[in-house]
């Protein structure tokens, strides 16, 4: 009774027992085998793991940041989207997807020398006398800009509860913002690189509501933001949940942002594999140990929060 | 004497230069079962849609209780609708979905003697209470047991009582109803249409019914309004409707017709095919033209030689009940609905009773129905105005 069709997807059943499933059989398998020179099975790459603690809360954290940013971000975007004309939409798609034909690399270099400390920002606010950068050289107006740069950040941090974004370490002279090589900008650049991941699937979601849906709400009684507290958010948790779930787990493994916008001092997940496979620190046994602890860590998340979602709609897919 | 609820006075719908409704006038009493009908894209989901406040008339006034409510919202009238798709909410079950309505904050308004609003506090019913009107209306939709039911696991028949219990827990004052048995099955429907009867007789409030059903508008209304091109072409009880067509168009889309061209000789006499008739009908100018409608049970069939016409039968329908011929008389064709069988190709005669002969003044239908020449199996959905290849029974024209 089987189609025959089905042959056709004979390569691709070829493609990923070769690139998906034998790979994490062999991680699998490495992560349990001890390091050369001893032998057999062992735990013990397990059990290094909380040397690398602060790794994982820290890439944790700040995929969490940015998954959270790229939801406060897409969301509106996405709900105000779908209710503006087709001519519309289509052009703030094409916007939203244009970056994404760029290569991924090009686009985080494209911010470094945005970011750099006489990057285009900096200029830009040297430019609008926001920081002078000649007086601040002369320490003439050194303080008064120090002490404006300081009330930033704590408004910035006190608002957003972290210490993380545009974090200056002010060791040397302070004659521009130290945007580039810190926490914040490899938030930016996972919300810059994985936004559109978010608001494509809240997007599709929302566009498919039934305006009867809202129609009927309305005519029970519902104001506006009932209607969107009690129809329309619960109806597009789905795309919620995979717009945060396409967010967060590449934020949560990516190596190249962190590397590139972080200045690779302060290690990710990622960097830290990276490290284990083509690093000096040479260990894919560890390496693969990391992955594998990330791997079920992330899929427990995904799965923990579908059920969560269960309640509302039907689970979302991977 | 019955009170007027809803009117509807001038009202003109139109997007972009195309005109949806033409200077509608209708009056709706309370306690009433009025039926909009029509063919799609004759403008009575629109003017639903008026009363429902979902769309604002391009001009004209909409009162409600004598109260001019044109920008009212939708929330804000004493109104609710049951949608052509049940719009039901997919993520709440049937309770929650019926309690909707219930658990929006009302607002409280304290007045002084002088009607002055001297305060204004939201008001939230207790669960206890909300519990209570659900459970009631459970009861009156027959879903007693079905509360924690998914919406989307029930059967079309059961959705569409939870989108009525939904729609009548607010206690509204008119229940709107867009084509709401349109997605049912012909045995589910005539079941749902007796249930809907017996719900507003229940209920004690106005139904105001959109279809293109005339058998549904004739089984449940005590008015019906036939609609085409945005105008309203008749308005009486559906025996009226029937039995006194106001022109072509109505005759033609209420029950099957045969409409011939004739001319008022004088009162009480029409000729048709050069032949004279009784019939019931006055108040015409001598020699009018007229518009003639004779329904296929009206007429007689007897032996050729004692016929006031005579014709060929050219084609024969079983239809169980009855057998639908098709006679052509002088090349013009004619159905006829008897219980006696008369083969393709045999001579007969007919006789058509005084009261079996409708006469209507020319209107710019005239000459468009009622002609049974194409007829084929399908003559039904030909001969009927409301047929739209590849459409099922969905109104989709109106939807601006």
């Amino acid at each position: 009774m089987r189609n025959k069709l089905s042959w056709f997807s004979a390569p691709y059943v070829v493609w990923m027992a070769l690139f998906t499933v034998a790979p994490v059989i062999l991680v699998v398998i490495y992560a349990f085998t001890a390091v050369p020179p001893a032998e057999g099975f062992t735990l013990d790459n397990f059990l290094r793991m909380k040397e690398f603690a602060v790794v994982f809360a820290r890439s944790f954290r700040l995929a969490l940041i940015a998954t959270f940013i790229c939801l406060l971000i897409g969301y509106p975007l996405s709900y105000f989207l779908a209710k503006e004309g087709p001519s519309f939409q289509k052009i703030a798609m094409v916007l939203i997807m244009l970056p994404m034909w760029m290569n991924f690399l090009l686009r985080t270099y494209a911010w470094m020398s945005i970011l750099e400390n006489n990057g285009f920002l900096n200029r830009m606010f040297a430019a609008l006398g926001i920081i002078d950068l000649g007086n601040l050289i002369n320490g003439g107006l050194n303080s008064l800009c120090a002490s404006l740069n300081e009330g930033v950040l704590a408004w910035l941090n006190a608002r957003l509860g972290t210490a993380l974004l545009l974090s200056t370490d002010r060791a040397t002279d302070m004659t521009y913002f130290r945007m580039l090589y810190t926490q914040g900008a490899v938030v930016l650049g996972m919300v810059y690189n994985y936004l559109p991941f978010m608001i494509l699937p809240i997007y599709s979601v929302i566009i498919k509501l039934d305006n009867s849906l809202l129609e009927a709400a309305r005519d029970l009684g519902a104001s506006s933001a009932r209607v969107f507290r009690k129809v329309i958010f619960p109806l597009s948790l789905p795309g919620v949940l995979s717009g945060v779930t396409m967010v967060f787990v590449p934020s949560v493994s990516t190596f190249a942002i962190s590397k590139m916008l972080g200045g690779g001092t302060k290690l990710l997940l990622g960097d830290l594999i990276e490290l284990q496979f083509l690093g000096g620190a040479y260990n894919p046994y560890l390496g693969s140990a990391i992955s594998l602890v990330m791997m079920v860590i992330v899929v427990v998340c995904m799965y923990v929060m579908n059920r969560f979602g269960e309640g509302e709609e039907q689970a979302v897919v991977l | 004497m019955p009170k007027e609820l809803i009117r509807l006075s001038n009202c003109t719908m139109a997007f972009d230069d195309e005109v949806v409704l033409d200077n509608i006038n209708l009056y709706i009493n309370d306690k009433e079962f009025l039926t909009l009908l029509g063919p799609s894209g004759c403008g009575k989901t629109t003017t639903l849609r008026i009363i429902g406040g979902f769309q604002m008339p391009t001009s004209g006034d909409v009162f409600f209780d004598g109260v001019r409510i044109n920008s009212v919202p939708p929330h804000k009238r004493a109104v609710n609708t049951v949608f052509q798709k049940y719009a039901l909410f997919p993520h709440l079950n049937v309770y929650e979905n019926i309690a909707f309505g219930l658990r929006v904050p009302r607002v409280e308004e304290q007045k002084n003697e002088m009607g002055k609003v001297l305060s204004r506090r939201k008001v939230k019913l207790s669960e206890k209470e909300i519990d209570q009107r659900v459970m009631e209306m459970l009861e009156v939709v027959n879903l007693r047991g079905f509360e924690k039911r998914r919406v989307t696991s029930l059967s079309g028949g059961q959705q569409q009582r939870v989108a009525i219990a939904r729609a009548l827990v607010n206690k509204p004052k008119v229940l709107l109803l867009d084509e709401p048995l349109g997605a049912l099955d012909l045995k589910l429907r005539k079941d749902m249409q007796n249930e809907l009867k017996r719900i507003q007789k229940a209920m004690e409030i106005t139904f105001i019914y959109v279809t293109h059903d005339q058998e549904e508008a004739l089984a449940m209304s005590d008015t019906v309004v036939v609609m085409d091109g945005g105008k309203i072409q008749q308005i009486g009880t559906p025996e009226d409707i029937y039995n006194e067509p106001k022109n072509a168009f109505v005759a033609d889309f209420i029950g099957e017709s045969n409409i011939l061209d004739g001319i008022m000789r004088s009162d009480g006499v029409v000729e048709i095919f050069n032949r004279q008739f009784a019939c019931l009908d006055s108040g015409f100018e001598k020699d009018e033209p007229v518009d003639v409608v004779i329904r296929p049970e009206d007429v007689d069939i007897v032996p050729e030689n004692e016929g006031q016409l005579k014709g060929t039968v050219t084609n024969v329908t079983f239809k169980g009940m009855q057998y639908d011929i098709i006679v052509d008389f002088y090349g013009f064709k004619w159905l006829i609905q008897t219980t006696d069988l008369s083969p393709v190709g045999s001579r007969i005669g007919i006789k058509i009773d005084p009261d079996g002969i409708h006469i209507m003044k020319k209107s710019q239908y005239s000459g468009m129905f009622g002609d049974y020449s194409s007829y084929s199996e399908e003559y039904e959905e030909i001969s009927d105005a409301a047929y739209e290849p590849g459409e099922d029974g969905q109104e989709d024209g109106d939807e601006k």
